[in-house]
């Protein structure tokens, strides 16, 4: 009886992994229908899933997640150069390491909270940031980031006789090449499993001391919960959620630079988080999904694109037009994430999915109380 | 018996002393009001007794435990539960999850990783959690936002989310403050039955309608000290208490 799912969450778990799995489909019609962009919208899905944990349900903005991210890529990487190219040791091993990190982190961090909890795993991941560039070089190798070479020992895979051809050998899972659209399936399956064990979070007692600790952390002191450990463990798992994501990115593209841990990467999971819905199942899938479909729309754009779009403007209006707009895509793609953040917060603070809910209640006119009762038990 | 014993409880801040030598006893499944005038020290008693505040001197033993330098919840988990002057209760949340919250930490302690059972399906802490509500009347309101409730139904749920968790000692700082005559006559009616003689109650009020009609003892307290100390009837006739805290007017 305890094991159980309520039945509206089965349905949401069944209607999510059947859009998943269906992803290259789903999304053709878009330009988005290829194993490349698909991993990356399973991989900060799952980066975005476990950090709504912390910061959806605890309340507590980490500004340092991108840490995590690297450690589970650089961990990933060394299990493929040390041990074998099978992607199972490289996921366990990864999650494995970025629980200690967050355990040591979290700990130190949440000894504060508010903005000062932010500024703390900001300083910690800046520290990671730059350790990977300086002391740490040996183990990150620095600049160029960490690569797999032909000679790397792989003692696992010689250990088991495993034929290497010419070249580097590439991950797989038993066999299964992770390139192509079995990557893909190998990420959608984890992106479904992450999904599954953040509502059975959320739905727990665990997950309901979570939000109380957002709601109100003294009365929850005062009702006899250890605040400090929940808030703990929540970041603890969201880091395992980050390492595991990390570890998928260098699955797919087996190498690891300190660029990913980079303030920057921090940042984006929480506009990630937000965009989509704060404390939300699906939201932080579709925020992270929609960023990184507009990044690889705006950033592919340059200024002949822009040229041909605008050109049946006269000559006078399009320069400045393109020059303008220019600013907005390739490199400057970003500025087009802000405007379009910007934009959703001042009209929309609750993200998409409350975007969703209240044009839902406007198409079908149903009375206010039901829809409301409804999102309710969505969140 | 003495469920609670105080003494010597000193805090200061700067140059006012808040606490000046507190002593107090209180039997178990007793009603114990504590008065006095504004600033005389009586939240101030309450937050040290919860580790809100660590005193400077003194001791509070509680069921042979002493709760001085132990953390908020360590506290709660020993049983001493506290109602708060403001309701302090979780507004995002349903008055269901309100209640199942302390009722969870009654069962759980005070950590339990249990991140992969379904809270929905806990007969046991719901059927609590009913009961509570129930009790309080708010339980046809169970699914609704707790910040939407008025101010009197937010101390009742808060008064039904301190029980859900089955206290040994309950402290009350002004349970009814701000409520109508008829919130206030029926949480009366709520605290005298509740516990059963089991639950000791510590109860500050300026209420006397409330004190009279509850307490079996009381302890006048002013300037951060205990001036009095006495069955109702006897405190309403000392001259002490009418001078400290009346000012000479008769109750």
């Amino acid at each position: 009886m305890n094991n159980t799912l309520a039945k509206q969450d089965k349905w949401l778990l069944l209607g999510f992994a059947i859009a998943v799995l269906a992803g290259p489909l789903l999304l053709k019609p878009f330009g988005a229908g290829y194993p490349d962009l698909l991993q990356k919208f399973c991989i900060f899905g799952i980066f975005a899933i476990g950090y709504n944990l912390l910061f959806g349900l605890t309340g507590y903005l980490s500004f340092g997640h991108a840490a995590f991210l690297g450690i589970g890529s650089y961990t990933a990487v060394w299990s493929f150069k040390l041990l074998t190219m099978n992607v199972l040791p490289a996921v366990i091993l990864s999650i494995a390491l970025t629980a200690v990190f967050a355990l040591a982190i979290g700990y130190l961090c949440l000894r504060r909270s508010g903005i000062y909890f932010s500024i703390l795993t900001l300083a910690f991941a800046q520290m990671a940031y730059n350790l990977a560039y300086s002391v740490l070089t040996p183990i990150t190798n620095g600049e160029t980031g960490l690569q797999l070479i032909k000679d790397d020992p792989r003692s696992l895979d010689k250990w088991f006789g495993v034929v290497v051809g010419d070249g580097i050998p590439s991950t797989n899972f038993f066999g299964i090449s992770m390139v192509g659209y079995s990557g893909f399936y190998f990420c959608a399956v984890l992106l479904i499993l992450s999904f599954y064990v953040s509502i059975r979070i959320t739905r727990s007692p665990f997950g309901l001391m979570l939000k109380a600790v957002k709601s109100n952390q003294n009365r929850l002191k005062y009702t006899g919960i250890n605040t400090r450990s929940y808030a703990l463990t929540a970041f603890v798992i969201s880091g395992c959620y980050a390492g595991l994501a990390g570890a998928m990115l260098a699955v797919t593209d087996p190498l690891a630079g300190a660029d990913r841990m980079h303030w920057s990467a921090s940042g984006e999971v929480v506009l990630m988080t937000i965009l989509g819905g704060v404390g939300t199942l699906l939201g932080p899938v579709i925020g992270a999904g929609v960023i990184k479909y507009l990044e690889n729309i705006f950033s592919s754009f340059n200024e002949q694109i822009l040229n041909n779009v605008f050109s049946f403007l006269p000559d006078a209006i399009l320069h400045p037009v393109v020059k303008v707009l220019g600013l907005f895509v390739g490199e400057g793609w970003e500025l087009t994430l802000g405007v379009l953040f910007l934009i959703l917060i001042v009209f929309v603070p609750g993200g998409l999915m409350q975007g969703f809910q209240s044009l839902q209640r406007r198409l079908s006119g149903a009375s206010s109380g039901t829809v409301s009762a409804k999102s309710q038990g969505a969140h | 018996m003495a469920a609670l014993e105080v003494s010597g409880l000193k805090k200061s801040f700067g140059g006012l002393k808040a606490l000046n030598d507190v002593n107090l006893t209180v039997q178990f499944g007793t009603v114990h009001a504590i008065i006095g005038p504004n600033g005389a020290g009586k939240s101030t008693l309450l937050n040290a007794f919860v580790g809100r505040l660590i005193p400077d001197a003194g001791k509070v033993v509680f069921d042979g435990i002493s709760l001085v330098g132990l953390p908020p919840h360590k506290i709660n988990q020993a049983g001493v539960v506290r109602v708060f002057q403001t309701p302090e209760i979780f507004g995002e949340l349903s008055l269901l999850d309100n209640v199942l919250i302390p009722a969870f930490s009654h069962r759980d302690g005070d950590f339990r990783f249990n991140g992969w059972s379904h809270a929905a399906a806990q007969a046991a802490v719901h059927d609590v959690a009913k009961r509570m509500l129930e009790d309080v009347g708010l339980y046809s309101k169970r699914q609704m936002l707790a910040n939407s409730l008025s101010r009197g139904d937010k101390r009742r749920l808060e008064l039904a989310m301190c029980l859900a968790q089955e206290p040994k000692l309950l402290l009350l700082d002004e349970p009814t403050a701000g409520m109508s005559r008829a919130d206030t006559n029926s949480t009366i009616d709520l605290l005298q039955r509740l516990g059963d003689g089991k639950v000791t109650k510590i109860i500050i009020e300026h209420d006397m309608h409330v004190v009279f009609s509850l307490a079996e003892k009381i302890s006048v307290m002013a300037q951060g000290a205990i001036i009095a100390e006495g069955a109702p009837d006897a405190i309403k006739a000392d001259a002490r208490v009418q001078e400290a805290y009346l000012g000479g007017a008769h109750l």
